[in-house]
């Protein structure tokens, strides 16, 4: 039993390709890799807007834009 | 790997493009270094982040879809359907994507490129800083870096793409298939975006907004120039036999190639690279009056000018064009901020954008009847098809797919942060971990100090 295919390595490496576990569940893999990229940009798109719009509020306050002006 | 000069080769390849790899990270830290030194105090966190994460965005995009379309993409859709064959073997689910005892070139191939695919996007996060949304820059990122620079690498940086075939198109490091591409994307972008605060005066006069640390921005641009010797010797093939192009060269002599497979010399580029670092360092300090800034921009100018011929040009020649691009870039910088209120922060549409467009022009003269491919039927090198090449890259796949996708997030909402966070900083709207965390602990030791030592009287 092994992940890879090969139980032991006394082989002819002519005859080895992909020795990565789990062959043969590469599309699944791939679509979980997918999902897991676009969740990324949806959590993070609104996690920033939330932020921009609590700042937004937060920025009403004159005197500390002023300070973030005045230190460049 | 059966025989060993076979297997020597082979090793010797892998190792050689995993080296320029490694070089070519220091692109990504000099970028990153020169956006923060460029931008105030109160942006720090978030133009670093903004940047950094490019790095992942790009990489896992790259690796779903990108590589596919520089395999697939050659004469698609103008000139031919989808190559299926060759894109096979890189799709994300091939069984050459990962460790294979029968494969050993694939992964360091597709990092090359992908570094390329970094920077491409990372030239369009500099000119946009201190005002865009994080999420509408990743979105771009990904654009740039996963679809539009690699299809045009298929089209024109590939030794069967359709520019090189019928229009003779030659970009051996990439002025147009990268730089003018990234420049005219950032372009595309900063119309829409519009210019920081303050950036002019009520009565339109552009003002200089100066970097918060000229010394970050020294470091970082002499790290991409570092990086940019990676960049070169990964442009090129780095040993391969005459048989194994099988063109039309004869004889049994071993040569380095261009991407196209044709002839050049690691000894020849080595040269080229150097003088035309050298004819854009003293150009821009001439034309720029000493302005440092505009000097280290220009070295790096120079080289991308130079570049889409530097297999080939001599090394005085590659001086002179470095020279030539820099001057026109940075008139045309001042004449296009002016005339339409664009706020490039970095310079980068200049830089690499307007240098990248121009030394391609010029390629299509100084190389004019140069044999484009080793292959039979190819167009030869000549200024139409470079000019047609660099409307291609700097407007159909840069500025235009910038421009659309830019206007529909400005139409959205989620293309600019508001006013209010610009003017207060964005290190205290979505990086503002960073701000509270400092604010907390200088409270928490003035608190501290005050309970232990009375202030003398």
């Amino acid at each position: 039993m092994s992940t890879i295919g090969y139980g032991s390595w006394a082989v002819d490496l002519a005859d080895v390709g992909a020795i990565y576990p789990f062959q043969g569940w590469e599309m699944p893999m791939t679509i979980a890799g997918v999902i897991f990229w676009l969740a990324w940009h949806r959590i993070q798109f609104v996690r920033e807007s939330a932020h921009l719009e609590e700042a937004r509020q937060q920025a009403l306050d004159h005197d500390r834009i002023q300070e973030s002006v005045d230190r460049y | 790997m059966d025989g060993n000069l076979n297997a020597l080769t082979t090793v010797f390849t892998e190792f050689y493009y995993w080296v320029t790899v490694v070089f070519m990270f220091l692109i990504h830290v000099g970028f990153c270094m020169y956006e923060v030194g460029a931008s105030r105090r109160r942006n720090h966190m978030h133009t670093l982040m903004k940047n950094v994460m490019i790095i992942p965005l790009v990489t896992v995009t790259f690796f779903f879809f990108g590589w596919w379309i520089y395999w697939a993409f050659p004469m698609f859709p103008f000139f031919g359907g989808l190559n299926f064959e060759a894109g096979a073997a890189n799709l994300p689910w091939a069984d050459t994507m990962g460790p294979n005892s029968s494969d050993r070139i694939t992964g360091v191939f597709w990092a090359a490129f992908l570094l390329f695919s970094w920077t491409a996007a990372s030239i369009v996060s500099g000119s946009v800083i201190e005002r865009i949304r994080s999420s509408a820059l990743w979105v771009h990122a990904v654009l740039i870096g996963s679809v539009w620079w690699i299809i045009d690498a298929a089209w024109g940086w590939h030794y069967g793409g359709w520019m090189v075939q019928y229009l003779g198109y030659h970009d051996a490091y990439a002025s147009g298939v990268i730089h003018a591409i990234a420049g005219g994307y950032a372009l595309g972008v900063i119309v829409v975006l519009g210019p920081r605060i303050g950036k002019f005066a009520s009565d339109g006069t552009p003002r200089d907004i100066p970097p918060h640390n000229p010394w970050m921005l020294a470091i970082g641009i002499f790290l991409i120039y570092t990086g940019f010797w990676g960049f070169y010797a990964a442009c090129n093939v780095p040993i391969i036999s005459a048989e194994a192009i099988d063109g039309q060269l004869t004889g049994i002599t071993w040569t380095a190639t261009n991407i196209y497979l044709a002839p050049t010399t690691l000894s020849g580029i080595t040269f080229n690279f150097l003088m035309s670092l050298s004819g854009g360092l003293m150009a821009a300090y001439v034309i720029s009056k000493g302005d440092a800034f505009w000097t280290f921009s220009g070295g790096l100018a120079g080289i991308i000018t130079a570049s889409a011929g530097n297999d080939l040009y001599h090394p005085i020649q590659a001086m002179l064009i470095a020279a030539i691009g820099v001057v026109i870039a940075y008139k045309l910088h001042y004449w296009v901020e002016r005339k339409f209120k664009l706020d490039d922060a970095v310079g980068a549409v200049a830089v690499h954008g307007y240098a990248g467009f121009i030394g391609l022009i010029i390629a299509g003269f100084v190389l004019w009847g140069v044999p484009s491919s080793p292959y039979e039927g190819y167009a030869a090198i000549n200024p139409l098809g470079q000019f047609l090449g660099a409307l291609i890259m700097f407007f159909g796949l840069g500025f235009l797919p910038a421009y659309v996708v830019s206007k529909m997030q400005a139409a959205a909402g989620v293309l600019r942060i508001p006013e209010e966070v610009e003017l207060q900083g964005l290190d205290f709207a979505e990086n503002h971990a960073y701000e509270e965390a400092k604010a907390e602990i200088i409270a928490a030791d003035k608190a501290r100090l005050a309970s232990k030592i009375t202030p003398a009287e």
